[in-house]
């Protein structure tokens, strides 16, 4: 949880007088809100937490970093199905608990 | 060198630790703030890539790993109330409370979600005005600036169910704690390269010399890892102590402008207790006096839950330094990421985590020390 993402904003607008993107993280789509990078463009990379663009970073270093997420298996606890995995972790069946 | 193949560039991995290699002429002690840095280091063995000189201690810094057991007490005291709809990140989920954790209240009706972002909560509460959104806001200055401003859009939105149970915790008075503690054997910390893109690093050189302490921003790739050793190891070896950012593409010297202004503005200073470590003064933030409205610590009867750290879990000491995941008795056996004892089993950035789940069962175990608490 405390790991930033590189993402990659594909477009931007302001909903409700916030400054919103879609970011593109290695094939996962999410929200983020721009507040805190208010001049980052379409097609610049950033360093994203928990919906937040954080840092730009260039795109060479965002490519590595997000290899190395996948890599290690923190894109999946990132963005997973975060009760599929404590079901897992818990032992009890996964699909069952999903049902819920 | 068994894993050195699978390092992004090879040749420059190679000529990092030949340059490191050829630099050690004693040992030293380097703590690696980080989780995430953690695992990248075990993950690739670096450790083991290094020359038997430069030891790495793992740090504490995984925000789910330091979250009091009595916060989570409250989490799960706020999750089961009927009229509640609690919101996390996934991976405080498993995290042991007393007796039972999250993943268990909503498994006994309680309406527990998981949100990516605390956004999400937000929108939740929007969606739901006859319920009370309860966002559970934990983590290191990455997280909190997000979570700062959600509570700022709650109030300007005027959003009156949403509330956060608020328990952030800061590096900077932790790396103080572990220099002041009497059985401190760190020599050198290897910073949080995201903390750092947050906050920049004007907090670092005080504590740099006041410690005379090498403080080397790092990232968390492999290379990075690398290059934040080579560098604090030079210095050790030439008696330095200063402040080197080594990850200069992602920090700014003056971090995020944006983000520390919110956080000025929604949070305040405040004791907080580590788990497994004890208190720290000055080393957290909980809601200022004008967020009131929105802390869920005010809003639900919790103030009274006090609770003891259980006894057999270690991870304090592992959090400090002092003890490696595998030398404790409970480590594979007892504790297992199915049947977590401690937080640093459950969080995929916890140390106890990364070694049983890279299965280094079978490393030699250091000298056992004397452990005496950091405060
Ligand atoms: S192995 Fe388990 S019991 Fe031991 S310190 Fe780690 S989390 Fe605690």
């Amino acid at each position: 949880m405390c790991l930033a993402v590189p993402g990659r904003v594909l477009d931007i607008e302001d909903r409700d007088g916030t400054r919103m993107a879609t970011v593109d993280f290695g094939g996962v789509v999410k929200e983020v809100c721009l507040e805190y990078l208010p001049d980052l463009r379409v097609g610049e990379y950033a360093i994203v937490h928990v919906g937040f663009a954080l840092q730009r970073l260039d795109e060479e270093s965002a490519r590595q970093t997000l290899e190395l997420f996948a890599e290690l298996g923190m894109l999946q606890e990132e963005f997973g199905d975060a009760w599929e995995m404590a079901a897992a972790e818990a032992g009890v069946d996964p699909v069952e608990e999903v049902r819920k | 060198m068994k894993y050195i193949d699978e390092f992004q560039d090879p040749e420059l991995a190679r000529r990092l630790l030949d340059d490191i290699h050829a630099t050690v002429t004693r040992p030293w002690a380097l703590m690696e703030v980080c989780g995430g840095q953690t695992h990248s280091i075990i993950r690739h063995g670096i450790d083991q890539l290094l020359p038997k000189e430069v030891e790495l201690i793992h740090g504490p810094g995984c925000p789910v790993c330091v979250t009091p057991l009595e916060v989570i007490d409250k989490a799960l005291e706020i999750a089961s109330r009927p009229e509640v709809i609690f919101c996390s990140f996934g991976d405080m989920l498993r995290v042991p409370g007393t007796g039972r954790d999250l993943f268990q209240v909503r498994g006994e009706g309680g309406d527990v979600r998981v949100v990516y972002s605390p956004l999400d909560a937000l929108r939740i509460a929007q969606q739901n005005p006859d319920r009370e959104v309860v966002f559970f806001g934990i983590g290191f200055e990455t997280t909190a600036p997000p979570n700062a401003m959600t509570v700022h859009q709650a109030r300007k939105l005027g959003i009156p169910n949403f509330s956060m149970l608020v328990s952030h915790v800061r590096v900077p008075p932790a790396i103080e704690a572990i220099m002041s503690s009497p059985s401190c054997r760190v020599q050198g910390f290897l910073a949080a390269g995201h903390v750092c893109s947050v906050m920049g690093v004007e907090e670092y050189p005080e504590l740099a010399e006041r410690f005379r302490v090498p403080i080397v921003v790092t990232g968390f790739e492999p290379l990075d890892i690398l290059e934040g050793v080579r560098r604090a190891v030079r210095q050790l070896e030439r008696g330095e102590h200063t402040v080197d950012n080594a990850y200069a593409r992602a920090v700014r010297p003056e971090g995020n402008p944006a983000a520390r202004a919110m956080l000025e503005d929604v949070f305040e200073a405040t004791d907080r207790a580590w788990r497994g470590i004890g208190v720290i003064p000055d080393s957290g933030w909980r809601l200022s006096s004008k967020y009131r409205d929105h802390d869920a610590e005010h809003r639900f009867p919790v103030g009274g839950i006090r609770t003891a750290e259980p006894a057999e879990c270690r991870s304090g000491e592992v959090l400090q330094g002092l003890l490696k995941p595998h030398e404790c008795e409970a480590f594979g056996t007892l504790c297992t990421p199915r049947t977590p004892l401690g937080a640093t089993m459950v969080s995929s950035e916890g140390a106890c985590a990364a070694y049983y789940l890279y299965r280094r069962l079978d490393m030699p175990t250091t000298t056992a020390r004397e452990a005496s608490p950091v405060v």
